[in-house]
């Protein structure tokens, strides 16, 4: 049952004399899935794959991998290998030898390292790449080779510590494809860190969402971006229209949200049974989830749907991912809405004054107030 | 930057020759005095008087002979109004570098000098017919023993024997040389005039102080190291200075300075002008001044040695006076070997010998 | 009109590099080429008789044809050559641990223990060192006391004592080099030799000496030079025995008064140190640009 998982965590926990770096986390990783760790900046990311890959001792738990207790085994006899944040190429090889390192380090033998060697950097695109020196080559193709010198040594594990955190925007959005594209063909578990969302939704099969040291959910791109558990969660994955609000009265299945800065919201009763009245909440509501229509085409009154209207402030064209920032005339609330991919309302200009439609079931409210400053990645 | 020490000390006499012309220049206006001589023959107390009376400054470097001479060298002569140099150091170097000039007798009062040493000094210094030096300091090269640890060592042979093994310490300097060769039964002063011969008696002054060596702690540099040396017992004998053995006496009566059966090797430090002395009006005022007798005793206070100056044996302090009559009855002072003055060219085959005998 | 302003600026720009440089350019001339060229030409010529001098190999022939010069030569070579190869081989990890392993204030404070020998003259350290070791000095009277010897025990005057004190005034050059070489290191290089399988030696050998090359092929010139030319230390420590070839020029300048053998002997150092640094240079396949970035 256990070898089913490459890769286990049981209550890990890493502090740094008193300060809680990675607190009390649990994972458990399939074999050759694609498993992402996404979290901001400092959240104890990278702490946590240096464990997995043996550069620090937890404080306390355990992790095991192909089943088997890893405490204590020192790095070069793990069988991870990781991709260093800023690729770590050694500089005084060429390229050849930074893939061959970790075979002559085993001890194969000369033609088998050759082999081998010719075959990764095929594999990674680079065939001809061997005698070159690392500063002749791109950053795409620095990324390649320090993914290929893991690969050659095939790895139960491969851990990347935001491998493409150096790139530029296109090279970025490239990788990320070639990247999953590569896992794929290869079927090694990677281990991803980033504080991207979007490359974490983009390429795993599995993501957990990581802050302050704690995991808050774990679970595949769709479930983060459409269920997510927490409010953080909710923030840090994908884009949301945000109010503060206490729960009100509850009118058949739904639950009135009144907001602190004036207006209700309605929100499904049976997804929030468990707040009670009168609690301070977080409400957050999907840009794409709300429906716009003309002023002059009032929707028919649906129960259970939002309805409001408001002016347009400005229109952020960006093709497919348009949207408009409208202020709500009741409120004044500022909302941004995704605009239809159809071009239904590509004439839309500023001081226009649309219908907002979304249905109460679109409505997430979460307990308690977020800490302001934690703002997550709306990229 | 590949610089050796060797050549930056080569610079760095260039340099001091440039710096030595650059003083030619400034020097001529305030009156003083740049004076090259040894530690303690231009103490404090005697400058202080000095410039009392005439207001003269006085500027001392100290040195010793090989210095003074490559000093002297390096600025042809320059940079200094009067230096001291031994009697038989003067006219090798004069002939051959120039870097002397002969000094004015009428200018210094012959009266003051003990005579027979004014006029040993005047002849051995004598290049063309012109004499380049008059005596100041004299003293004696001999044996600086713990008499209690080395009871049976009388000439500077006994520093080879068994019964003084590693704890003999000697300079290696020509002094050695020559006093070996006396010691040997050899006479190096008659075959100064005689280079072959000259090798000769190195030659076999060479294989002693070779096979020697082991009985030798280290060779000694400075006096005060030679202290240390004899104080804590790592040594119990030497070749070295009079001076040296009084001091030593003061502190502990079984040290003391003791005369070699061979003979103690006598030097005289002169006064000699330098060829391009500025300063030539002070130069004389200074020899006429501490040529007084109650100045010379000063002098002999601080040095340890006693003075060419006639009558300052009476202004001397008692307990020198003693030491020194200890260290030399009638007989050992007639025995001294007063240095002849050194040919010019002796001392390259001096400093081959003395290369040989630190390299075996 | 532009043109004649153009090249009126021209000129002031070159009129400053010419200003900037001429210190420079005053310095290499006087200090370095001038008396290079001096101390040449004293070491081609030969005396004849009284200020009378003729051109000749002489001196540099005296020195072939005399074992004692030759020997010294080698001596000094071969123990220069030991004495840097010692520094290294004790200054390495001490620049690693300093470099890589200490943190904060601890870094500092032992960057600093390194350097304190150096407030004092070369002539203090190495009277320092003649307290300690002399046979009435302070480990001979120690062992005694501790009655691991029956008497007193002379430590000075030999070539390992000479030895101890170079390798001692020389460490601190060694370590500046190295250990600013190795901070620059970057750690995750290290760690992702270790993550390829690699161990200690093989990371060391691997990873951080061919990063290091510049500064310990840095470090190591600067040993060998000031070694070479050291003439306090093996002077004092060495004794009757400490047979040196920068004594040996001392010797020939200041006593012997032969300037003649002196400047030969000099410019012969001056090849043979050029000729091992160039050797040196070349077996761990540096440049001396590389060894000054
Ligand atoms: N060696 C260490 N000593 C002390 N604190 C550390 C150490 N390594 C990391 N931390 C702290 O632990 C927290 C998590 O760091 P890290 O795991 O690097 O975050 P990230 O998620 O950005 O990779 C940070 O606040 C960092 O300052
Ligand atoms: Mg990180």
């Amino acid at each position: 049952m256990a070898d089913q998982f490459d890769l286990e965590c049981r209550n890990v926990g890493k502090n740094f004399d008193r300060f809680v770096a990675v607190d009390n986390v649990s994972l458990t990783i399939p074999k050759g899935s694609f498993f992402s760790i996404l979290g901001p900046s400092g959240c104890g990311k990278t702490t946590l794959l240096r464990m997995l890959a043996g550069f620090q001792e937890p404080t306390s738990g355990d992790i095991l991998i192909k089943g088997k207790s890893v405490l204590g085994v020192p790095p070069n006899r793990r069988p991870v290998n990781m991709v260093f944040q800023h690729l770590a190429l050694f500089p005084m090889m060429n390229v050849a030898d930074n893939v061959a390192y970790g075979l002559r380090r085993r001890g194969v033998d000369k033609a088998t390292i050759n082999r081998k060697v010719a075959e990764t950097l095929a594999r990674v695109g680079l065939p001809d790449s061997g005698p070159k020196q690392i500063s002749q080559l791109s950053g795409g193709q620095k990324q390649r080779i320090a993914i290929a010198r893991c690969l050659v040594l095939e790895p139960a594990v491969l851990l990347l510590d935001e491998p493409l955190g150096a790139l530029d925007l296109k090279l970025r959005e490239h990788m990320k494809v070639e990247l999953k594209q590569l896992q794929h063909e290869i079927g090694t578990t990677f281990v991803y860190i980033t504080h991207d969302q979007s490359e974490a939704l983009v390429m795993s099969d599995q993501v957990a969402v990581m802050n302050a040291g704690k995991f808050e959910q774990v679970g595949t791109p769709q479930d983060l971006y459409y269920n997510p558990q927490t409010a953080f969660v909710a923030s840090f994955v994908g884009e949301s229209n945000r109010w503060r609000g206490t729960v009100g009265e509850t009118t058949g299945d739904y639950v009135a949200i009144n907001l602190d800065k004036g207006g209700v919201i309605l929100a499904d009763k049976a997804a929030h049974a468990s707040l009670p009245t009168g609690q301070d909440v977080e409400i957050f509501v999907r840009p794409e989830a709300i429906a716009i229509g003309r002023s002059d085409a009032a929707p028919d009154p649906v129960p259970g749907n939002n309805s409001l209207t408001g002016t347009v402030e400005n229109v952020l064209f960006n093709g497919a991912a348009s949207s408009v920032q409208i202020r709500e005339t009741a409120t004044g609330h500022e909302m941004s809405v995704a605009l239809p991919q159809t071009g239904a309302f590509a004439n839309l200009r500023a001081g226009d004054v649309i219908n907002l439609a979304w249905h109460a079931s679109q409505t997430r409210c979460f307990a308690g107030v977020l800490p302001s400053g934690i703002e997550g990645g709306q990229s | 930057m590949a610089r050796k020490n060797g050549a930056v000390r080569a610079s760095m006499l260039g340099v001091t020759a440039i710096a030595g012309m650059m003083m030619l220049g400034a020097a001529a206006q305030a009156a003083e005095l740049r004076l090259l001589t040894w530690g303690g023959y231009a103490p404090d107390e005697v400058i202080d008087l000095f410039e009392k009376e005439t207001g003269i400054d006085v500027q001392v470097t100290l040195s010793n002979n090989e210095d003074m001479i490559s000093k002297l060298r390096a600025t042809g002569g320059g940079g200094f109004d009067l230096a001291q140099p031994s009697q038989d150091r003067i006219a090798g170097p004069q002939q051959e570098y120039g870097i002397y000039k002969p000094l004015d007798l009428s200018k210094i009062d012959g009266a003051q000098f003990i005579a027979s040493m004014f006029e040993a000094t005047k002849a051995n210094t004598t290049v063309d017919g012109a004499v380049y030096g008059v005596p100041h300091v004299w003293g004696t090269d001999g044996l600086v023993l713990d008499t209690s640890k080395a009871p049976n060592v009388k000439d500077y042979l006994d520093l080879c024997s068994d019964e003084v093994a590693g704890k003999v310490s000697y300079r290696l300097r020509r002094p050695t040389l020559i006093a070996f060769a006396f010691s040997m039964g050899l006479d190096p002063f008659a075959a100064y005039g005689d280079e072959a011969k000259y090798q000769e008696i190195l030659d076999a002054v060479e294989a002693k102080l070779i096979e020697c060596k082991p009985n030798v702690k280290t060779y000694w540099e400075g006096s005060d190291g030679l202290v240390n040396l004899l104080l804590s017992g790592e040594i119990v004998a030497a070749m070295a200075w009079d001076t040296g053995g009084w001091r030593l006496n003061n502190d502990n009566p079984a040290m003391n300075f003791v005369a070699p059966t061979s003979g103690a090797l006598g030097w005289i430090d002169t006064f000699a002008m330098p060829a391009k002395a500025d300063n030539e009006d002070e130069a004389y005022q200074w020899i006429n001044f501490v040529m007084k007798p109650e100045i010379a005793a000063m002098i002999t206070a601080s040095a340890g040695n006693f003075t060419a100056s006639k009558g300052a044996d009476a202004f001397a302090e008692d307990k020198l006076k003693e030491q020194f009559q200890a260290s030399f009855p009638q007989e050992a002072l007639d025995n001294i070997n007063w240095y002849p003055p050194v040919p010019a060219g002796l001392e390259t085959l001096e400093g081959k010998t003395l290369d040989r005998i630190k390299a075996n | 009109m532009t043109a004649a302003s153009s090249t009126g600026q021209g000129n002031g720009v070159r009129l400053g590099v010419v200003l900037l440089a001429t210190p420079l350019l005053l310095w290499l001339l006087v200090l370095v080429i001038l008396p290079h060229v001096d101390l040449l030409l004293v070491s081609l010529r030969e005396r004849i008789a009284f200020r009378q001098y003729e051109f000749s190999f002489a001196n540099y022939i005296a020195f072939f044809v005399e074992p004692l010069y030759w020997n010294t030569y080698v001596r000094t070579a071969v123990m220069s050559i030991m004495a840097t190869v010692l520094t290294l081989i004790i200054g390495f990890p001490v620049s690693y641990y300093i470099a890589k392993i200490m943190r904060g204030r601890g870094k500092n404070v032992l960057f600093m223990m390194c350097l304190i020998p150096f407030w004092v003259s070369e002539l203090v350290r190495t009277f320092g060192w003649m307290i300690l070791l002399r046979e009435s000095g302070v480990i001979s009277s120690f062992l005694q006391w501790a009655g691991l010897v029956d008497g007193p025990v002379e430590m000075l005057y030999n070539d390992v004592t000479i030895m101890v004190g170079l390798v001692y005034t020389s460490m601190l050059f060694m370590v500046v080099p190295l250990v600013s070489v190795l901070d620059s290191l970057d750690d995750s290089l290290i760690e992702a030799g270790y993550d390829l399988g690699g161990n200690a030696f093989t990371v060391t050998r691997d990873i951080v000496i061919p990063h290091a090359m510049p500064g310990i092929a840095s470090g190591c010139i600067v040993v060998f030079m000031l070694t070479l030319g050291n003439y306090l230390t093996p002077n004092l420590l060495g004794g009757k025995d400490s047979l040196w070839f920068t004594e040996q020029i001392y010797t020939q300048f200041i006593t012997r008064f032969n300037w003649e053998s002196g400047s030969a002997f000099g410019f012969l150092l001056l090849v043979l140190s050029s000729l091992i640094v160039w050797i040196g240079l070349k077996l761990s396949r540096q440049t001396l640009a590389d060894t000054v970035r």
